[in-house]
């Protein structure tokens, strides 16, 4: 949009539009603001009147104008951008052909006759290779010239510059010393370099357009989280179902999902239940059970049932989105070592082309004849040879492959530090509940005396707590029907606070609680009274329970190991990682628990607001710490620790208070962590020590140094290849992390 | 020695002398982002080739846009990086894409494209 009328133009347009309230257009931002009536027009309603008036609308391909969306059209610009590279490429390989063979004919016998060395026919044929150079300069070269110029404006120099001076350079000797002759003391300066302009040219933009393809592949991650937005939603809207893009789908609304379907946003379900495929955000390869109030979350796979449920966060708000944003924003986060980096890439290039003038005055005052030969010789091939690309890219690359390798197993990485961090980490320190274990009680042994059955007893227990709205009822009932059990209903259902509960099923009295409730119906609890201590000093919960007035057994109930906490301890420790538990239990319940799953160091007793002191106390022995936590009670530990692992689940994604977030909620995913941070970070220090070891010894060699010893001197054609092939070189290997394999990972 | 050796010697010297100059000593001066009705301080920055202007100097404290405007498809400035501040953006060419921060301590914060070729400087006063 360039100017105010064009602005007018729209918004005339857009006010005509039935439907639309209100629309103003800035022209500066290439904004409009529409306010419209969504029961008349939509906004692809919209979106169609301003494509009608002549205009292009941001996003069209189906995306908002948010940052994380607008990378599909991104995808097509550096497709734009490939292809252009390739025709320049091949323009300048065509030419470069030509040249090459036209500028030595001497070598070829045929050629040899026709254009003999010196003669005035060849020097008309230069003359024309010099206008086809030219063309290849001007056309294939272009971005090296326009960026040379941009760069020179604000005093900065790159890779651009270095190779438009390398080039430009030579086309202007080769045009002297065809046009002017005369001025060149000796025969043999009266050669031309315009194959070292073409085919230079030619190879750095191939290297540039194949590093265009493995950036590609680079950031693969993110665009597999864009692609996994769901593009449609079906909302109820007055009583009717109707499709509509997912972006124009409002907080509130009701949408349906049937079986195979994507669910388009975040949201609680209303009714229905099914099974939903959440691995493409939690990395958990087993399909999640949804029932009524459960969360799910935009872009998983609805399995088995169909079900409704209200959209809670839409565009920019959903898990989705945040990850993506997310993962985009700690790209752009630096590893600590890339400072360094950056102050050497400042410096690099000037001192290259101080480099290349060094070389030029030294040959040309000591080498031999001709002398302006090799002096130019030297001074274009040290330009071309240097790359500052390769040190540059060096652990961006590297990074975003690491991070978006975190993201597809759900883990999401702050950024560099975080990486460089968790590759030192010794320690670990593990919150028990919530973290090694469920954080929610579940049944774990029925006791039973006289002639009483364990089933039985469990049946007849949990259909009375099936009234009670308890926590430890609920593990109750959940361990009945784990078990199989049918529940009969309960009658005369009581709750007796702070002592138990009491009902009738099936015309049987049956009591659950403490001893204290026991004593006071007069129940003899005599013989159950040691199991239940010794449940008790396990860390359980034993609850009496009496049917028909006896004694009848012990229910307990715990908190339970999560399954995958045993073999992720001992990963750690496998990879020389000191495995600390935390918690506020007394010694004895965490000792046994911390034997159970192999941790060998227990912090006991500790209250929740000295965990980040006894972090702190581990650091002081030397440990490099981190902490394991759900990110709400244990924020201030996870902010004392080196790295802080955060585990969420599902949406409630605890990004803000941990270095690392694990959004499922497995300690798995603290290994897989570990592991990808310490691929990407020998990733990382490949690549510099690649690019650094290729400068240190590609300049010297540019520069003539084997010169004198064994009486080589690299053509700046072999510099303009390895240039090329060194900043692809970093690119792939970069992409090697992505085949990456975690070690334990469900997935 | 030739008189020609000569002045090859000089002219490198001299050429030396100016790349230390011109890219080293030279300090820039920048352009001060304008504060607007809303409170922000406001910044065009066009993404050609480089930055343009490269060198921003905003006052600490107040939050800052950055309008970026990109010019060109070449690969290397489709992405612009904010590593003091943990952002980045994608700049679609044609676009005028906003990077809003809110610069809190003085000092120089330094801006670049994804493999570090193109780079700007934002100071904070």
């Amino acid at each position: 949009m360039a100017c105010a009328s064009c602005a007018l133009q729209v918004e005339t347009v857009l006010r005509h539009t039935p439907g639309v309230v209100q629309a103003s257009v800035n022209p500066a931002l290439n904004d409009a603001v529409v306010l419209y009536n969504s029961a008349v027009t939509s906004e692809a309603a919209v979106r169609a009147a301003i494509r009608q008036a002549g205009y292009r609308v941001a996003g069209d391909d189906g995306s908002s104008g948010d940052a994380p969306a607008s990378a599909p059209e991104r995808v097509s610009d550096e497709e734009r951008e490939y292809r252009t590279l390739m025709r320049k490429w091949w323009f300048g390989a065509a030419v470069g052909i030509f040249t090459m063979i036209f500028s030595y004919p001497w070598l070829l016998p045929v050629l040899r006759d026709w254009l003999p060395r010196g003669s005035e026919q060849l020097r008309y044929l230069w003359m024309g290779m010099g206008v086809l150079s030219f063309a290849v300069l001007a056309y294939s070269g272009s971005q090296f010239f326009t960026g040379m110029w941009a760069s020179l404006r604000s005093r900065q120099a790159n890779m651009h510059t270095l190779i438009a001076f390398g080039t430009g350079v030579a086309w202007i000797y080769s045009t002297i010393a065809v046009l002017f002759p005369q001025i060149f003391p000796e025969e043999g300066m009266t050669e031309v370099y315009y194959d070292v302009t073409v085919v230079v040219t030619a190879l750095v933009v191939l290297g540039l357009a194949m590093e265009i393809r493995a950036k590609g592949r680079t950031s693969e991650a993110i665009k597999k989280l864009i692609g996994l937005q769901a593009k449609t939603a079906r909302v109820l809207r007055e009583g009717r179902e109707l499709d509509m893009p997912v972006e124009e789908v409002l907080v509130g609304d009701v949408v349906v999902v049937r079986p195979g379907e994507k669910i388009p946003v975040d949201g609680v379900v209303l009714s229905g239940s099914s099974a939903v495929d959440e691995s493409m955000i939690t990395g958990e390869s087993l399909p999640v059970e949804k029932r009524e109030g459960d969360e799910v979350i935009g872009a998983t796979i609805n399995k088995t049932g169909a079900f409704q449920f209200r959209a809670a966060k839409v565009g920019s708000d959903t898990a989705l989105a945040n990850i993506i944003r997310m993962v985009q924003d700690a790209q752009a986060t630096k590893v600590p070592i890339q400072r360094v980096v950056d102050v050497v890439s400042s410096y690099f290039t000037p001192a290259v082309m101080i480099l290349a003038i060094v070389g030029f005055v030294i040959w040309y005052l000591f080498g031999p004849a001709p002398a302006l030969t090799y002096a130019l010789v030297v001074a274009v091939t040290t330009l071309i040879i240097a790359c500052p690309c390769a040190l540059g890219m060096a652990t961006p690359m590297s990074l975003t492959t690491g991070i978006g390798l975190g993201a597809q197993h759900g883990i999401l990485i702050r950024g560099g530090e975080a990486l460089q961090k968790a590759k030192e980490l010794n320690t670990i320190v593990l919150d028990k509940t919530g973290t090694i274990t469920h954080g929610k009680p579940a049944l774990t042994d029925v006791l039973v005396t006289g002639s009483f059955a364990g089933d039985e007893v469990l049946m007849l227990a949990a259909a009375v707590e099936e009234s009670s709205e308890h926590p430890l009822a609920q593990a109750i009932v959940e361990g009945a029907e784990a078990r199989g059990l049918r529940l009969s209903e309960a009658a005369e259902f009581q709750a007796i606070p702070g002592h138990g509960v009491e009902g009738r099923v099936g015309g049987r009295t049956v009591l659950l609680g403490n001893v204290k409730l026991m004593r006071d119906r007069g129940i003899d609890v005599a013989g159950l009274e040691t199991p239940a201590r010794g449940l008790a000093d396990d860390g359980k919960t034993p609850m009496y329970v009496a049917v028909d007035g006896r004694a009848a057994g012990i229910i307990a109930v715990a908190d339970t190991i999560k399954p995958d906490s045993t073999e992720a301890i001992v990963r750690l420790k496998k990879m020389g990682i000191q495995v600390v538990m935390i918690t506020g239990d007394n010694e004895r319940t965490a000792k046994a628990l911390a034997r159970a799953v192999g941790v060998d160091r227990v912090l006991a007793e500790v209250l929740p607001q000295d965990k980040a002191h006894e972090v702190q106390r581990l650091q002081l022995e030397g440990r490099v710490v981190g902490m394991v936590g759900d990110g709400i009670n244990d924020a201030p530990a996870l902010a004392q620790s080196d790295v802080g692992f955060a585990i969420g689940t599902g949406t409630d994604v605890a990004i803000e208070a941990s270095d690392i977030t694990l959004i499922k909620g497995s300690l798995r995913g603290v290994v897989t962590a570990i592991q990808i941070s310490r691929a990407t970070m020998r990733n990382v220090y490949q690549n510099l020590v690649g690019a650094f070891i290729y400068n240190t010894i590609g300049i010297p060699i540019a520069l003539g140094l084997l010169y004198p010893i064994v009486g080589i001197l690299l053509s700046p054609i072999l510099a303009a290849a390895a240039m090329s092939f060194s900043s692809v070189t970093v690119i792939g290997n970069a992409n090697r992390l992505k085949r990456f394999r975690p070690s334990v990972s469900a997935a | 020695m030739t008189p020609d050796k000569i002045l090859v010697l000089l002219g490198g010297a001299g050429a030396i002398a100016f790349i230390v100059w011109f890219f080293w000593l030279v300090r820039k001066e920048g352009v001060r982002a304008a504060l607007t009705s809303s409170g922000y301080q406001e910044a065009m920055i066009l993404v050609k080739g480089g930055y343009t202007p490269d060198v921003i100097r905003a006052e600490a404290g107040k939050p800052l846009r950055l309008k970026f405007r990109r010019e060109e498809t070449a690969g290397c400035s489709d992405t612009v990086l904010f590593p003091d501040f943990g952002k980045s953006a994608q700049l679609p060419s044609g676009e005028v894409v906003s990077v809003e921060l809110m610069p809190q301590a003085r000092g120089e914060y330094g801006f670049q494209c994804q493999m570090g070729m193109l780079r700007g400087k934002l100071i904070v006063e």
